[in-house]
């Protein structure tokens, strides 16, 4: 673009505002009028509720500014199923807007809105929702694992969460003011360059997806140093619960892979704001060079979301087979090798682009290597259900539904790693169902999963299992009928992204796959009515032993909820499953000489500098110079006087400990 | 993990470490070397840009009608030198020579400073004779590729000079001195990928 084109966009700049104007709401639009209406009501009475029961206090001293891991894994989680509810949204909108737009019909989406929906609706499952949640279960779960009082760095890790939780707020907001992209999920140029993209939606998706890349990048580096070198004596790395090792590799993945996706992006973002060539059809520009990059980052992101997850099948199948896990060292092996291979497949998400037989024969032989150590661990799941004696609670019945759902889901990617076979694939409503399949069948299915399994450990009360296992049903079965008919489709040549048909005889399989998400919205509600339920009947549900499920690594050791500081006397761990082996060679719990606990202070300081990048990117966007000038300017200043506060730790007295502990020894004595 | 703690007394196994305060090891410079990689990662992804655009100059100017080299080389030497002053603060800090340690600070952040001028000269250069990052993917590459080095060195002097004011305040306290060795590493990493751009961008550039 030349400059004299950049000028000309300038002139209309407001002073302040920038290119913000009334145009930019979107009150033409009845549907996000209505939704701008619920989305206002239903915060105004949030806020309401808070200032009545006058809850502001607590909220910023015990949540907001809190560098305990365990509420910031609520808080990851939490705003995980928020978002959940956000981008299902857009989903039932695209299942029934398909399953109505043929012939003369056009729907009722108009094709502009209908575009961001399927764009937010990926940004969002991806980036808000499901990894928001593989963290959240990594913050809350691994220090407790590991016998820690938290993580490296508290204050980065909540830092962290609100750069995260900022990415949202971005997002959420284009909703209301401005528009989305239009792009898909990655947002390929030349179409999300500045010549096909003038409008915001774009640099919504930019700075979102920066600001909450921060977040994501830090709280890697964070969980690494922590599992390095924070574990209990004795705890050598052959002895780690199998869901801290798939986490130590998810958070290498993510510092080795999330630099370059805000590389590229940075690239992209000077292409539109800059007039820089990188990615443009002409002066030099190269957009499968933005292909390649997005890829590079993109394919080990699917391995940041289910290594978690298999780490939570591994504890979950274990538990309840109340068995060691099969092959733990083979689980490893398989886990390291999964991390190492997903750097070498980026390539298999664009064979069409003719890089030529040999570069598509390598990428789709190494595309399907990957399938031999996620099969190994496959049947390590099923030997260690073997001769087990099982119990299928709700976490259970979640893996069981995984191991069948996933491994199809395998297979169809397979058979997408073909090049030749790829060539008809790409793009279609095939590839569309195998990753969902893969998605939801595995990270969706784990942490549903993992949300039962841990919900005790956190709040000291069991999930109600009826509403659990109607939303299992749900789930699993609305999941087979929404995305078979895809595979269907696909192999008949329909393609993604498209928002009208002509050729009737495709409209049943729209008309199933639709019933189908509506059968997984009643398994989103039966999830929602679940944990309303619990928390009614939480006197009913209560444990107080803390151990709730005969479980196997040192999470279940500690009290439910676990006291602040986590462990009053660091264990010692001798072998693989520490806590079943204390259990099993009687290893006394200390009821005296407690002592003082060293712990990190809450601070603002995480909360107002992620604040402050978040308006930051929203002045970005909307080309407001001077208040970007400003909140850069506040978020360096506020960091620098951060670092000037050098008072960030206190103890814990030892007679509150010994109160804490006493209590925890009572409550033991009248369970048992 | 530490070594001292008994796991066993008597040849019985001990579960829980009764010595009172668990006192993790410093994990920051870990956590800081991991952030350093992740920040090679950024700068490995526009080497790689500029690997792949470096020659597609749109029919404009190639590097070799561009690069003043004598004043590039003039712009290592200054950077390269930052380092060694660097390095002298460091000897100072083991030696608790507080005043030492904050003039060898100074005399890096006036190298660092130096060395941005000359950057920013012959970038107002370029974009003055019409080469400006707009004109090739080319100049595109090579202005983001030596702008990020730039914007790094930036706000490594804007550190450096929060944490002088901290030495001179608090002096050369545990804390202070993890700080510093962070500012170490963070400089002398700069220094490497300099090095890197000097090669592959200028000296290859004019070839």
């Amino acid at each position: 673009m030349s400059t004299a084109q950049h000028q000309a966009a300038a002139e209309q700049l407001h002073p302040i505002l920038g290119r913000l104007g009334w145009e930019a709401i979107p009150y033409h639009e009845p549907i996000l009028i209505g939704t701008f209406a619920a989305v206002a009501l239903g915060g105004l009475l949030v806020l309401a509720l808070l200032t009545k029961f006058r809850l502001w206090g607590p909220l910023w001293r015990d949540w907001i500014t809190s560098i305990d891991h365990k509420k910031i894994g609520i808080m990851y989680i939490i705003l995980g199923v928020v978002m959940l509810l956000r981008g299902f949204a857009d989903a039932i909108m695209m299942r029934a807007h398909q399953a109505m737009a043929f012939g003369d019909n056009a729907g009722f989406l108009p094709p502009h809105h209908y575009d961001q929906i399927f764009t937010a609706h990926g940004v969002i499952m991806i980036f808000f929702v499901a990894m928001p949640l593989v963290t959240g279960f990594m913050n809350y779960v691994v220090p407790l694992q590991i016998g820690a009082r938290d993580v490296a760095f508290p204050f980065l890790n909540n830092f962290s969460f609100w750069m995260t939780a900022g990415g949202a707020i971005l997002v959420m907001v284009s909703l209301f003011i401005g528009e989305f992209a239009k792009t898909g999920w990655l947002a390929y140029p030349p179409l999300s360059g500045i010549l096909a993209s003038p409008d915001v939606g774009v640099d919504y998706y930019i700075w979102a997806l920066q600001v909450a890349g921060v977040g994501t990048t830090l709280s890697g580096i964070n969980l690494i140093a922590t599992i390095v070198k924070m574990r209990a004596p004795g705890m050598t790395m052959m002895k780690m619960p199998v869901f801290t090792w798939t986490s130590l590799c998810t958070n290498v993945l993510i510092v080795a892979s999330f630099p370059i996706l805000t590389a590229t992006l940075v690239l992209l973002t000077a292409d539109r704001y800059l007039g820089t060539n990188f990615f443009t059809n002409d002066m030099g520009g190269n957009a499968m060079l933005y292909v390649n990059l997005i890829w590079i980052w993109g394919h080990p992101e699917v391995y940041i979301l289910i290594l978690p997850v298999f780490g939570i099948f591994s504890e979950v199948v274990s538990t309840y087979s109340r068995k060691k896990l099969f092959g733990y060292a083979s689980m490893v092996y398989a886990t390291v090798v999964i991390t190492i291979l997903s750097y070498l497949v980026w390539l298999h998400h664009f064979f069409t682009m003719g890089s030529g037989a040999s570069v598509n024969s390598f990428f789709g032989i190494t595309t399907m290597i990957i399938s031999i150590p996620t099969g190994a661990k496959i049947f390590n799941w099923l030997f260690t259900m073997y001769r087990g004696r099982i119990k299928f609670d709700v976490p259970m019945l979640w893996t069981v539904g995984f191991m069948l759902t996933f491994v199809i889901g395998g297979m169809t990617g397979v058979l997408l790693a073909v090049p030749a076979a790829d060539f008809v694939l790409h793009n279609s409503l095939f590839l569309i169902a195998h990753f969902h399949n893969v998605i939801i069948g595995g990270v969706v299915f784990g942490i549903f999963a993992g949300i039962n399994y841990w919900f005790p450990k956190a709040f000291g009360f069991r999930l109600d299992a009826f509403w659990g296992k109607v939303s299992f049903w749900c789930w699993l079965i609305g999941f087979w009928v929404a995305f078979m008919p895809l595979y269907v489709l696909g192999l008949m040549g329909v393609t993604r992204r498209a928002s009208h048909f002509d050729d009737p005889s495709l409209q049943i399989w729209f008309i199933v796959a639709a019933i189908g998400a509506l059968l997984i919205a009643v398994g989103i509600a039966a999830f929602l009515i679940q944990i309303a339920v619990s928390i009614m009947r939480r006197d009913q549900l209560r444990d107080t032993t803390g151990d709730i499920w005969d479980g196997r690594t040192l999470e279940w050791s500690t009290s439910s909820p676990p006291p602040d500081y986590n462990f009053a006397f660091t264990p010692i761990v001798h072998e693989q499953d520490a806590w079943h082996d204390m259990k099993k060679r009687g290893a006394q719990r200390p009821v005296k000489g407690f002592v003082a606990i060293h712990m990190p202070k809450n601070t603002g300081a995480g909360f107002v500098i992620a604040m402050l990048c978040t308006a930051l990117g929203f002045a970005l966007i909307w080309h407001m110079w001077w208040i970007a000038g400003l909140t850069l300017a506040a978020t360096v200043i506020a960091s620098i006087v951060h670092t000037f506060n050098y008072n960030r730790d206190y103890h814990i007295p030892a007679d509150v400990v010994t109160r804490t502990e006493d209590e925890r020894t009572r409550a033991l004595s009248a369970a048992a | 993990m530490s070594a001292t703690i008994a796991t066993h007394v008597n040849g019985a196994p001990v579960y829980y470490d009764h010595s009172g305060e668990h006192h993790p090891p410093n994990s920051t410079m870990l956590g800081f070397w991991l952030y350093l990689m992740s920040d090679c990662l950024i700068f490995a992804v526009l080497f790689a840009v500029y690997a792949v655009l470096g020659r597609s100059y749109a029919a404009g100017p190639s590097g070799a009608d561009l690069f003043d080299l004598p004043l590039v080389a003039a712009n290592t030497a200054l950077l390269l030198f930052s380092s060694i002053t660097y390095g002298f603060a460091m000897i100072a800090m083991q030696a608790r020579k507080k005043s030492q340690v904050l003039a060898w600070l100074a005399v890096t952040g006036l190298l660092g400073l130096g060395f941005l001028g000359i950057e920013l000269y012959e970038f107002q250069h370029l974009i003055h004779e019409g080469a400006g990052p707009g004109r090739s993917a080319f100049l595109s590459s090579f202005f983001t590729l030596v702008g990020t080095h730039g914007l790094h060195v930036t706000f490594g002097c804007i550190w450096l000079v929060t944490l002088m004011l901290q030495v001179r305040k608090l002096g050369l306290t545990p804390a202070n001195r993890r700080r510093l060795m962070c500012l170490s590493m963070f400089w002398h990493f700069l220094d490497v990928v300099w090095i890197g751009v000097f090669t592959f961008v200028y000296l290859m550039g004019v070839l």
